[in-house]
């Protein structure tokens, strides 16, 4: 049984607003070829693939049959998990430590231009009885927590409009982003309420984009080969999504992913001990949300602080989504986890170039699956 | 040796029997969706090149320097090898059935009198096993063979839309001339 697994080559296509020059297929290829050639790996070793992918973005029923080709899985163990990429991680250390592969691929990506109505696709995830037949943009869900959540704790619009500045400026250093740019907090309160108080500004554009992740037990990890970042801890949880009885206020679901993936890693004091932070902002109030959910912050308010006098910034003392986050790269479906935790495994390595940190020991990632689901991923990494 | 009936449980609940009167009288709740996705994919390289072609009324596959196959549709990459494919080749629009089916049922479930004859092709020019999925036509069901010569029937060019069904079916190739034909 293998103890450890580390993550030993990552592959990434710059996020874009489309890829018409690409097949879906093509731009996993692209991904799997970079992974393979970062990690010194050749595709037939590879034992076991895992993909991240939803039947309904890709428009085609059992996605999974279509994946193989082009990832070099053919004849091997291949599953499709309808979920964000870091269920795919934790689906990947879950084979590594059972110990019956050695070498597990993690793939996920966006085809998101290729969405005529995507609205009627989040839609169709809503309780067909309780909650379809009032006909409501599915965006509001994100307006009736963040609503709840600002109330509850005294964060303000003006501390999330700070988010998205943050953010998309962060943005700027990655070559990989497709939404960068020199945004200030006032430019987003001028734009307009999608569903109050959340404005336009604050929700994440969508973008296309491919990642691949390579993970290794430790007898394949030599650190002389193949610069592997240890997967410390990983947690993933759902609390109920019942819209008219779920926590409004709590994001829950990532409470109890963090206290997992923290029991793994032995952290007990995630400030400390965390060096950077890449975590869910699909809507701009969800990065507050989760660091709270996270344990940043003893007072939720301090969260909203936090943004506004510059702590979570690249430059602050606890950098969050320095990669730009959601906000900043694009929201790439089931791809957005692997974005977040390939910056780390980036900054880790201290190969993030101009955004290179500092001090890069630890990192955390973590996902959200988006509305209206309460399914959330902690991963924890460690040089 | 004796033989035992086992007595079926008393059936306790009763069930309700429904008919279209009771859901017309509003006697049933009933909730219905239709979902409105639509998609669109992009074709990338592989294919945007092979359907462009297919407008052109030409077939066109991809080699693997590596395996040496001709692959066809085309792909960018090898499966086997798992390397990028190496150049673009023209294929004949003839081959040999490889394997058929005569289906009596259409997709939306009517029995069908003519069955529609579903057939993989292997393409002239391309690797053994290499084939494309179409429909054969102009032969009685009765005479389909596996190994049996076809030959691509076009769409004018006109109809041709840059879809796979731009060849409108594959016919049996005439023994004596074995060209491509039009359809009229
Ligand atoms: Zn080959």
């Amino acid at each position: 049984m293998n103890e450890r697994v580390a993550i030993i080559g990552v592959g990434v296509m710059a996020a874009r607003p489309s890829s018409e020059h690409l097949s879906f297929k093509e731009m996993m290829f692209e991904a799997a070829q970079k992974a393979y050639a970062d990690a010194g790996i050749d595709a037939h070793e590879v034992e076991s693939f895992v993909t991240c992918a939803e039947d309904l973005t890709e428009g085609i029923s059992i996605f999974d049959e279509y994946t193989p080709d082009q990832l070099g899985a053919v004849q091997k163990p291949m599953h499709t998990l309808t979920q964000d990429g870091l269920y795919g991680i934790a689906d990947a250390v879950m084979q590594l430590r059972s110990g019956l592969v050695g070498l597990v691929v993690v793939e996920a990506h966006s085809k998101h231009s290729n969405l005529e109505n995507p609205n009627s696709i989040l839609n169709y995830a809503l309780d067909p009885v309780y909650n379809r037949p009032l006909d409501f943009n599915p965006h509001v869900i994100a307006g009736l927590e963040m609503n709840g959540f600002l109330h509850a704790t005294g964060i303000t619009q003006a501390q999330c409009a700070q988010v998205v500045a943050k953010n998309r400026t962060h943005a700027l250093k990655n070559i990989a982003a497709a939404y960068p740019m020199n945004l200030r907090a006032e430019d987003v309160q001028s734009s307009p309420y999608l569903c109050y108080p959340l404005r336009d500004a604050e929700m994440a554009k969508s973008a296309d984009g491919c990642v691949v992740v390579v993970l290794a037990g430790a007898s394949r990890a030599q650190p002389s080969k193949s610069r592997p970042v240890w997967i410390r801890g990983v947690g993933f949880t759902n609390d109920s999504p019942t819209l008219e009885s779920r926590d409004w206020i709590d994001a829950q679901y990532i409470r109890a992913a963090a206290a997992m993936a923290y029991g793994q890693a032995g952290i007990k004091d995630p400030v400390a001990e965390i060096d950077l932070f890449e975590v869910d902002d699909a809507y701009a109030y969800k990065e507050l949300q989760h660091l709270v959910a996270l344990g940043i912050y003893p007072q939720a308010v301090a969260a909203g602080r936090a943004v506004e006098n510059g702590e979570s910034g690249a430059a602050g003392k606890m950098p969050v989504n320095v990669s730009g986050g959601s906000l900043g790269i694009g929201h790439t479906l089931e791809a957005s986890g692997l974005y977040r935790l390939a910056e780390i495994v980036c900054q880790l390595r201290g190969e993030a170039g101009p955004r290179q940190l500092p001090r890069a020991k630890v990192g955390l990632a973590q996902s959200w699956r988006g509305v209206p689901t309460t399914s959330g991923a902690v991963v924890i990494l460690g040089r | 040796m004796t033989h035992r009936t086992i007595k079926p449980a008393p059936n306790i609940v009763q069930g309700t029997p429904l008919d279209a009167k009771a859901l017309k009288r509003g006697k049933i709740f009933l909730n219905s969706y239709a979902p409105a996705l639509r998609y669109t994919w992009d074709t990338g390289e592989a294919m945007g090149r092979y359907l462009a072609e297919l407008k052109n009324g030409r077939l066109i596959a991809r080699s693997c320097r590596k395996c040496e196959r001709v692959m066809i549709p085309p792909r960018m990459f090898c499966e086997r090898c798992f390397r990028p494919t190496d150049d673009w080749v023209y294929v004949k629009a003839t081959g040999t059935v490889n394997t058929f089916s005569l289906c009596y049922v259409s997709w939306d479930v009517r029995r069908l009198k003519q069955p529609e004859i579903p057939a993989v092709i292997e393409i002239d020019g391309a690797s053994p096993g290499m084939g494309i999925l179409h429909l054969v036509r102009k032969v009685a069901p009765k005479d389909v063979r596996i190994g049996m010569r076809v030959a691509a029937v076009w769409k004018p060019p006109a109809q041709r839309t840059g879809s796979i069904t731009d060849i409108a079916y594959w016919m049996p190739i005439n023994r004596r001339s074995q060209r491509t034909v039009s359809a009229k």
